[in-house]
């Protein structure tokens, strides 16, 4: 999978938590949980998500690594092990 | 057209899940209706036949027309028993004649009388695009309406897109909550309690606990709060009631109200049944779905008019506390505010606790302060033992 791909499906996954959210406008840089108005329950179902996506653990404590667009793409790229 | 709460005024009929002739069964979803919060799944409260649809799908009514007559099982076909799907538990306003007709439209066959399958994004859209969806093909799966097959139907009509319509939607919703909070300042003498809770046992239990557990099963703090005010609820069971004509009704079932905010504006606050009655996984899961339904624009028609107390929590926004309206025609409300790192007394010692800000809005024509302090007592003692939650 590409970084490109990933990229998709993390968009994807958080079009599903917040169907109403324009992400075209997201910057990929900033927190997501600010510009999209997410909040706990929406981020566990995201993450949720991104564990059916990449069939991949996803500790608690990572969840800050998973801020923003970019961070998730990296972290995911990383740990995905196919 | 039942009054799934004090802040509905009316309800336009989305369509009918089953047919005249068809026998239902006490709990069934009959029919879709939207208000203006949210399209809501309207379950019946009878077991029988529909004899008749007095409502046709694009209807708007006020609460209490009658949507449809059922007979009864047991009961002979003559004598009818027009059957509103339930009046919530507030006072509902009295029936009204409905309206003229609407100019006769082809009905369904009963084969068609089935929901339409659309995404609530799609049917919204459809709305304000001015698109009849029942003309659309769906290409989703399952013959699924999708976004995409509302805007070409949009396009395909050069539909004069009726930007106003979102805005209506948003002022109407802004009006009734205006309408029910305006109420309860009106009628409920409101008194209000706070008490700091230290929160450090359930955050270690919660961090310990989630250590173990799989992300799809992994409990947000919130639950535990839901779960400790349903316990405490049964200590001081004269909070979990409703006042109807002109007295309080304790209810015997604790219904939590949770109040989920939405992101267009304006909030929600369904019941999660039984909330003292629920383990805390099943609490969780039943939440994250109320949440997801409740952004989605889809809940229950019970889930509306049956809350017995409401909690609001705005921790999360930075609020260290919320005194919140009493949503009519319950007699209290509880809230949260956020959790804060604080210096905190205990054993003789000053030391730094993770301390969250509990209130109570109690309505003083049913409690006072003596009880509802000891309500938030009876919360807190049950947060400092999260094992037993």
């Amino acid at each position: 999978m590409t970084q490109e791909e990933i990229r998709q499906t993390v968009l994807r996954t958080l079009g599903q938590i917040a169907p109403e959210a324009d992400l075209s406008q997201l910057k990929p840089n900033l927190r997501i949980r600010d510009q999209l108005d997410i909040d706990s329950m929406d981020l566990l179902n995201f993450v949720i998500g991104l564990h059916k996506e990449f069939k991949l653990e996803i500790p608690e404590a990572d969840y800050p690594k998973l801020a923003t667009l970019d961070g998730c793409v990296e972290y995911l790229a990383s740990h995905k092990t196919s | 057209m039942p009054q799934l709460g004090a802040d509905m005024s009316a309800g336009k009929l989305l369509g009918w899940r089953k047919h005249v002739g068809e026998s239902i069964r006490r709990g069934d979803i009959i029919a879709d209706v939207e208000t203006d919060k949210a399209d809501i799944e309207v379950e019946v409260f009878a077991t029988g036949v529909i004899e008749k649809i007095l409502v046709q799908p694009g209807e708007r009514v006020p609460v209490g027309t009658v949507l449809a007559v059922i007979r009864e099982e047991g009961k002979p076909a003559k004598p009818e028993a027009p059957v509103v799907p339930r009046i919530g538990a507030a006072e509902a306003a009295p029936p009204k004649p409905p309206p003229p007709a609407i100019p006769p439209r082809p009905a369904a066959p009963p084969g068609e009388a089935g929901r339409i399958h659309i995404s609530p994004v799609a049917r919204k859209l459809a709305a304000d695009l001015g698109v009849d969806v029942t003309s659309l093909t769906g290409t989703g799966p399952g013959g699924r309406i999708t976004l995409e097959d509302v805007q070409k139907a949009a396009e395909a009509k050069v539909a004069r897109p009726a930007p106003g319509e979102e805005l209506d939607k948003r002022a109407r919703m802004r009006q009734a909550i205006a309408a029910a909070m305006a109420r309860s300042k009106r009628e409920i003498p409101h008194y209000y309690l706070s008490t700091a809770i230290d929160l450090s046992r359930v955050m270690t239990w919660l961090a310990q606990e989630n250590l173990k557990r799989s992300v799809e099963d992994r409990l947000v703090y919130g639950v535990l709060l839901l779960k400790a005010v349903a316990l405490a609820l049964r200590e001081v069971p004269e909070l979990n009631a409703v006042w109807s004509g002109g007295k309080v009704v304790q209810s015997s079932d604790i219904h939590v109200g949770a109040a989920i905010s939405l992101r267009g504006g304006g909030l929600v606050a369904p019941a999660l049944h039984y909330t003292d009655r629920q383990s805390l996984d099943e609490l969780m899961k039943n939440f994250r779905d109320l949440v997801m339904r409740a952004r989605a624009g889809s809940l229950r028609s019970s889930e509306l008019s049956d809350p017995t107390i409401t909690v609001t929590s705005l921790g999360e926004q930075g609020v260290d506390a919320v005194f919140g309206i009493i949503y009519p025609p319950q007699v209290a409300l509880v809230g949260f505010g956020k959790i804060v790192e604080r210096p905190w007394s205990s054993d003789g010692q000053i030391v730094s606790r993770p301390v969250m800000t509990a209130t109570l809005s109690g309505d003083h024509r049913v409690t006072d302060g003596h009880r509802g302090g000891l309500f938030l007592a009876a919360v807190d003692r049950r947060l400092q033992e999260p094992e037993k939650l």
